[in-house]
This record gives C-alpha cells, sequence and structure tokens, in this order.
C-alpha cells in the first residue's frame, strides 16, 4: 500500500459549467399558484458557501404571509385537490417528476452552489433521487387503498412542511410527493442557506400546471417555521431537522389535532468486524462519514473496529483519507465540498476543539483546502470515551469518533448506548451475524456491507430520539392519513 | 358458628411480585352503596420509577421471545382469566355493575386476549414489505416493539379496559407500566394475579393502583419510557402528556374508546406500538447468470 501521494500527478481542474442555468437576483414567495412579494418586505441573501459569492436575494415570509399560503393550500384542498381524482392526482406528480428530470442538470449545479455539496453528489445522488420520488409516490396516488389492510383512509388537509439545508431539493421531494399523492395540500419551508432548488421546484410544480395554491412555497428563518407550526389551520406538521428543534415543534402541537412525522438527528454506529472485506469497508466508512461533508443525519459518526482489525482498518483509512480532494464542489473531482455555512463551520470547529481539550488523538488529512469559502479537513477522532461529547452529540460535520470491541455482544450494547436511534451500518462476510446485528440494534435503517443507501421505495426514518414516522415506501404514506 | 371471612390486601404488581407501595400509604374508593372497596394501595412517583426499572429489565426477553411463543402466553391469560370468571363477576358487581354487565365485561375481556394471541405472530406478516430497491439489496421492512409503554387505563369500567390496552402492547413485544383505574382498582389487581399464573414473564406488565394525578407525571417525564398510550378524553390531561412526553420524544397514542364494543379491537393498535425498521442486505451479483432458462 503506498503511503506516499505521487507527486504532480494533481488532477486538473474539472468544472460543471454554470452557464445554463437560470437563476433570477430576487425570489419571492410561491402562494397559490404566484409569486407574490412578501409582507414582511424583506429578502435575505442566500450565498455560494465555496466561495461566499451571493447567488440571489430570497423574501423572508412572515407570519402574514404564512397565513396566506396556509389559506391558499386549504382553499386549493378544499375546493379542487380533494375533488380531483386519485388517477389524475397521479399524472400531476409523475408529471413533475419528469420534468425535473428534463432539468436534472440545472437542479444539479444550483444545488451544489447554494449548498456546497459536490455536483457528483448532486448529480448523481440528490436530483436523481428527488425524481424517484416523485416517480414512485404518484402511484400510490390511485393505489391507497391496498396500503393498508382493513382501513379506509382519507387526507389529512394541509401539510405544513420545514425542511433542513443538507439535501435541499431531495427534501422537498421526500416531503411534497407522499403528501400530494395520499391527497393534502402543502406548505413547504425550505431552509435559508439553501432555498434555491425548492424555488426551482416551485417553477417545475408551476409549469406542470398543478392547481393554485396545492403547493406553496414560503422562504425564511425560523420564524418563518415556527408561523407554520402554530398556524391554526394546518393539519400535518412534517418536519426533518435537528432534535433540539424537533423537540420544540413536537411541544408547540402538544394539545393540538395536529399530526407530527419528526426525522430528527442521529449519531449512528458503522461496525466493523473483523471478517468483513476491509478494503469495501473502508470505502463504507468513508462514504458514511463524508458524505456530503458528513451533513447527513444518519451519518455513521460513530466507528466501531474489531480490535484484532483496527491496526489494519485505520492505516487503510488515514491512507484513503489522504487521497480525498476536498475543494470546489462544482468540480467533478472533488469528493468533499464546503461546509454548508459559517455557523455549521463554527460549530464543526467547536467540536474539534473540544476533541484537542479532551486529548483525544485526532488525525486530519493533509489535503489543501481553498482561501475562501467554508471548508473542513475530514478528521478522525482515535480512541474517543463513550463519555465524550464527541460520541454521544451530533456533530453534522466530517468528524468520526473511533472506538474498538472484541465481541458481538460488547458492540451491540455499546452501539446502542445513545439517545439516537437513526441508522446503523454492519461490515462482516458472514450473512447471519448481519441479521443477528441487523435484528439487536435499536436503529430504523440498518445497513449491511453498504452504508448511506437510499431508494424510495425504502422507508426512513429513526427510533427513540431520532424521531418517529417514516419517509419513503409504502410506510412513508401512513404519516400524511387519516385511518378511519 | 359462622365462619369468619378472609379479607383479601389488594397489592400492586412490579417485576413479577406483589408488594404493597412502598409509601405504605392507601385509599379507599367507595362503590355507589358507599361501601368502601378494600384498603387500595396509593402507589407513589418511587413505585413508578421501581415499574419501568421492572419493565426495562423484562422488554428485552420479551420481545426476543419467539412471536408463537407469546401467542401461546397470550392465549394462556385468557386460559387463566376463563378459571377465575366467578371472582371477576364478583368483583365487577361489588363495584357497581350489574350481573349482566358483569358477565358481559368479563366474556368480553377472555376473547379479547384470544384475539390478541391470535395476531402474535401475524400482525408482522401483515404490516411488513420487502421493498424492490433499485440496487442489489435485499431490502425488507419490519416491526420491532417499541420497548416501555407508560399505560393509563381508561376510567369507566375495570376489566376490559385494562386488558383491552394492555393485550395489544405486550403481543407487540413491549412491556408496560399500567396507571389503573383510580375509582374501580379490583380487577386491575386480581387481573395481575392472573398474569402472574401464566408464564407472562416478571416485568412484562407492571400494575400500579392509586391517583392518576400523581402518577401520570412521573410516568409520562420518565426518560426510560418510550411510549404512553392514554386512554381517556380529557383533553387538558392528553395535552399535559403530549408536553411531558416531549423531553425523550415518547410516542404518545390517545385512545377514546368504549372498549366494551365489539369493534374495539384492532390490529393497528399492535401497531401503534411498533417501529419500523428497514434493513439493507447485500446481494453477490458477480456472475453473468441469469434466473431465465
Amino acid at each position: 500500500m503506498a503511503k506516499k501521494q505521487i507527486k504532480g500527478w494533481d488532477y486538473s481542474p474539472a468544472p460543471e459549467s454554470t452557464s445554463h442555468i437560470d437563476l433570477k437576483k430576487r425570489y419571492d414567495l410561491y402562494i397559490n399558484g404566484e409569486w407574490v412579494k412578501p409582507s414582511s418586505k424583506k429578502y435575505f441573501k442566500t450565498i455560494n458557501p465555496a466561495n461566499e459569492e451571493l447567488l440571489a436575494e430570497v423574501a423572508h415570509a412572515n407570519e402574514k404571509d404564512v397565513d396566506k399560503a396556509v389559506k391558499a393550500a386549504r382553499k386549493a384542498y378544499e375546493e379542487v385537490w380533494s375533488k380531483t381524482s386519485p388517477s389524475e392526482r397521479a399524472k400531476y406528480i409523475f408529471r413533475i417528476a419528469r420534468l425535473m428530470q428534463e432539468r436534472s442538470r440545472e437542479f444539479a449545479v444550483i444545488e451544489s452552489l447554494d449548498a456546497g455539496k459536490t455536483i457528483r453528489e448532486s448529480r448523481d445522488v440528490d436530483v436523481p433521487l428527488a425524481a424517484n420520488h416523485f416517480f414512485y409516490n404518484a402511484g400510490w396516488a390511485d393505489k391507497l387503498e391496498f396500503a393498508f389492510p382493513n382501513r379506509k383512509v382519507e387526507p389529512l388537509g394541509v401539510a405544513g412542511q420545514i425542511i433542513p439545508w443538507n439535501f435541499p431539493l431531495l427534501m422537498a421531494a421526500w416531503k411534497i410527493a407522499p403528501a400530494l399523492a395520499t391527497g393534502n395540500t402543502v406548505v413547504l419551508k425550505p431552509a435559508e442557506t439553501t432555498p434555491l432548488t425548492a424555488l426551482k421546484l416551485a417553477e417545475v410544480i408551476h409549469d406542470a400546471g398543478l392547481p393554485p395554491g396545492v403547493v406553496n412555497i414560503v422562504t425564511g428563518y425560523g420564524d418563518t417555521g415556527a408561523a407554520i407550526v402554530n398556524h391554526d389551520d394546518v393539519d400535518k406538521i412534517a418536519f426533518t431537522g435537528s432534535t433540539g428543534v424537533g423537540k420544540i415543534i413536537q411541544k408547540a402541537v402538544s394539545g393540538t389535532n395536529k399530526k407530527t412525522t419528526l426525522e430528527l438527528g442521529g449519531k449512528s454506529a458503522n461496525i466493523i468486524m473483523d471478517d468483513a472485506p476491509l478494503d469495501q469497508a473502508v470505502e463504507g466508512i468513508i462514504n458514511g462519514i463524508f458524505f456530503n461533508q458528513g451533513h447527513v443525519c444518519c451519518a455513521g459518526s460513530r466507528l466501531f473496529v474489531q480490535e484484532s482489525v483496527y491496526d489494519t482498518v485505520i492505516e487503510k483509512l488515514k491512507h484513503r483519507m489522504d487521497s480525498l480532494i476536498v475543494g470546489d464542489p462544482l468540480d467533478k473531482n472533488t469528493d468533499i465540498g464546503a461546509i454548508n455555512s459559517k455557523e455549521q463551520l463554527d460549530i464543526i470547529n467547536g467540536y474539534i476543539k473540544i476533541g484537542k481539550d479532551e486529548g483525544a488523538e485526532m488525525y486530519q488529512s493533509k489535503c489543501d483546502i481553498p482561501g475562501s469559502g467554508f471548508y473542513c479537513r475530514p478528521t478522525l477522532v482515535l480512541n474517543v470515551a463513550q463519555s465524550s461529547k464527541l460520541v454521544q452529540e451530533e456533530i453534522f460535520g466530517p468528524v468520526l469518533a473511533i472506538q474498538t470491541f472484541r465481541t458481538v455482544d460488547e458492540v451491540i450494547q455499546k452501539a446502542n448506548n445513545t439517545p439516537f436511534g437513526l441508522a446503523a451500518g454492519v461490515w462482516t462476510d458472514k450473512g447471519s451475524r448481519i441479521f443477528n446485528l441487523t435484528t439487536k440494534l435499536r436503529a430504523g435503517v440498518v445497513w449491511a456491507n453498504t452504508y448511506n443507501k437510499f431508494d424510495p421505495s425504502s422507508p426512513f426514518g429513526g427510533y427513540k430520539e431520532s424521531g418517529f414516522g417514516r419517509e419513503g415506501g409504502l410506510h412513508g404514506l401512513e404519516g400524511y392519513l387519516k385511518m378511519n | 358458628m359462622e365462619r369468619l371471612e378472609v379479607l383479601k390486601t389488594y397489592k400492586i404488581y412490579i417485576g413479577g411480585k406483589f408488594p404493597r407501595t412502598e409509601s405504605a400509604r392507601y385509599y379507599s374508593p367507595k362503590n355507589a352503596k358507599g361501601q368502601a372497596l378494600g384498603n387500595i394501595c396509593l402507589s407513589s412517583r418511587k413505585d413508578v420509577r421501581n415499574a419501568v426499572v421492572a419493565a426495562r429489565k423484562a422488554v428485552g426477553g420479551w420481545s426476543e421471545r419467539a412471536a408463537f411463543n407469546r401467542s401461546q402466553i397470550l392465549y394462556r391469560i385468557a386460559e387463566m382469566l376463563e378459571g377465575r370468571r366467578a371472582q371477576f363477576i364478583d368483583e365487577l358487581i361489588f363495584q357497581g355493575a350489574t350481573k349482566a354487565a358483569a358477565e358481559k365485561e368479563v366474556n368480553l375481556a377472555i376473547d379479547r386476549l384470544i384475539y390478541y394471541a391470535g395476531w402474535c405472530d401475524k400482525y408482522v406478516q401483515v404490516l411488513s414489505s420487502v421493498n424492490p430497491v433499485s440496487s442489489a439489496h435485499f431490502n425488507f421492512s419490519t416491526y420491532e416493539a417499541t420497548g416501555v409503554v407508560g399505560v393509563i387505563a381508561g376510567q369507566k369500567t375495570s376489566l376490559i379496559d385494562l386488558v383491552s390496552i394492555v393485550a395489544p402492547v405486550i403481543a407487540g413485544g413491549n412491556s408496560c407500566v399500567v396507571i389503573a383505574n383510580e375509582n374501580l382498582p379490583l380487577c386491575s389487581v386480581t387481573f395481575s394475579e392472573v398474569l402472574n399464573s401464566s408464564d407472562v414473564p416478571g416485568g412484562v406488565v407492571n400494575i400500579l393502583t392509586g391517583k392518576q394525578a400523581e402518577m401520570i407525571p412521573a410516568l409520562t417525564t420518565h426518560m426510560d419510557v418510550n411510549a404512553i398510550a392514554y386512554c381517556g378524553n380529557d383533553s387538558a390531561t392528553l395535552a399535559t402528556i403530549q408536553e411531558n412526553a416531549v423531553g425523550n420524544l415518547k410516542r404518545v397514542r390517545a385512545y377514546d374508546k368504549n372498549w366494551m364494543d365489539a369493534k374495539s379491537q384492532d390490529l393497528y393498535l399492535i401497531s401503534d406500538f411498533q417501529e419500523v425498521k428497514t434493513t439493507w442486505h447485500p446481494i453477490e451479483n458477480i456472475g453473468g447468470a441469469t434466473s431465465s432458462y
């Protein structure tokens, strides 16, 4: 195994062109099928985290704007959408999927610009998966009676949806597609640092001819989200984000009839057994924690390596990590893009400092990082105690806490010793061992010999404080339906 | 000479044992005629915590039992209840029910246990899915118990209100801590004796008598309780429970049902206390052979 990188064999820049994208200087709110100015009269800036340049100004919706959006959604629900036949509803959703595919490159480039994620990921993961979610859910619209045996189902009404900045378009798709398929209308708020692809999605939805008010997109900060959560005429809150905010939302809806689904934080265990195919496992560790700069709720941020293979795995891991390219998200060679925002970079650096202060053994790759923009070197924290904040708390960045274990029982106990329960990974050559581990890990999604795989037909969601409800698959429909 | 009757001491049920409350307190609810039903344990917050510890200890073993075995044990509870029909009918009548209503309630409770006994090894089959993902993975979603469930039993009547919620909760592999009917507690206590003689492992069901207002906060804020089943229609109580549950994101389910209604039993009462787990298992895909011939 070559430990040194060969000098002089650097990759030439291979930037994706931004010439074919169509971005307005200023975006208003998409309410009732129209672009309307915010009654707050306020706009905020969304920047490219890779170079801190301005991309566009976006409307900051206040309570009045949210009220307008909810009223439009209610009217569309009562007068149009609930009277549209399920098979016609399906065709609208199919149409949205197709239009997204047709404009996939534009979506991918804007996603990379606004979120800092690599073009490789936005092109190959985010955008196709987002379109596929519409495709998958479209077909459910006229088949709901098959999904829940012995029950008659009906839509809830108006769904308020609040999504995070890590997968801006994909999360919008995860939320909007099942809501529409089940016959609900939508008020969606994208995250303040990444509103652009949701606004582009509004264009697609508009082009698809969806009746006005069925989908409304309101941009803004936490106060905009709170206005949705607290609005009396919203029947459903779907939230993806941190456990802290999830709890605030759950508290706010206590005593109301609002149905909630919460997809929250995680501190997922990625477990390497001694019989695992180690090179493949190392790729899985890298993908588990460095995919999307570690801004992944199900990131494999706690690595458990069986003691007998620990030295080998760490050596291979460091070697592989050193070859990762951190830099321009639009460059097709880039492995790790920009951290989503200055705020998030500060949070990550805060945790790295805690690790250093605690005297943890740290390893950071020696790669170059750009001078401007928000970047963080991939970081390993070795031999870290179970009690450390770096093991207990979600960092949401490219920081991997590594622990060891001897027996299967030990690693099950350690892996489950967290208030979270979103995901887990297991690496072993033995099928029976996979099932032993996967049945005992208290997590909603368990990957065996793979990590961070997603599919529209595969339900996603957590146990314990990682939230409740599922998104994707048949089970993802339930959160948007009344069962009679 | 007339024989002196032996009176029963009503106890609570924690971890398969029958202690009196650690607080050594009691209360005496009365029936409509003004007769005291007994010196009932006035359980404390500490009793709630002890019960949660017992429930946590029991849940791993119970949820990992074969579904078939759980089914047999639920059936055994029904058998034991059948054998004690007369005692339950007497207690229900003493608490104020007519003879006909008491008989109906006991019969329904027995039948309801049989209903859920039958579900134990079927709900996973009915609700699970194999998901046709695009990559080379065998991907399936199945159901696992949520964990420790706090049950606030209905207050309309004594036996069916208890059985109707405990049965689906434990059929799904959960353990539970039950706050029994406050004013009509006799059958809950006697039902714990049925559970104790039915091969239900200690700690799977724990039953506490006493004041709801005192125990609900302790149960619904407890960080080692995973879900709450609230049977009742008091919106203020429900709102408080929902707020308390936020601390560790307990799943809160509220039921305002007439459990005497035959239609109040349901598969979805089981799935309300389940978590969906999705597993991605790799499929080796090396050669070029296909399954067509």
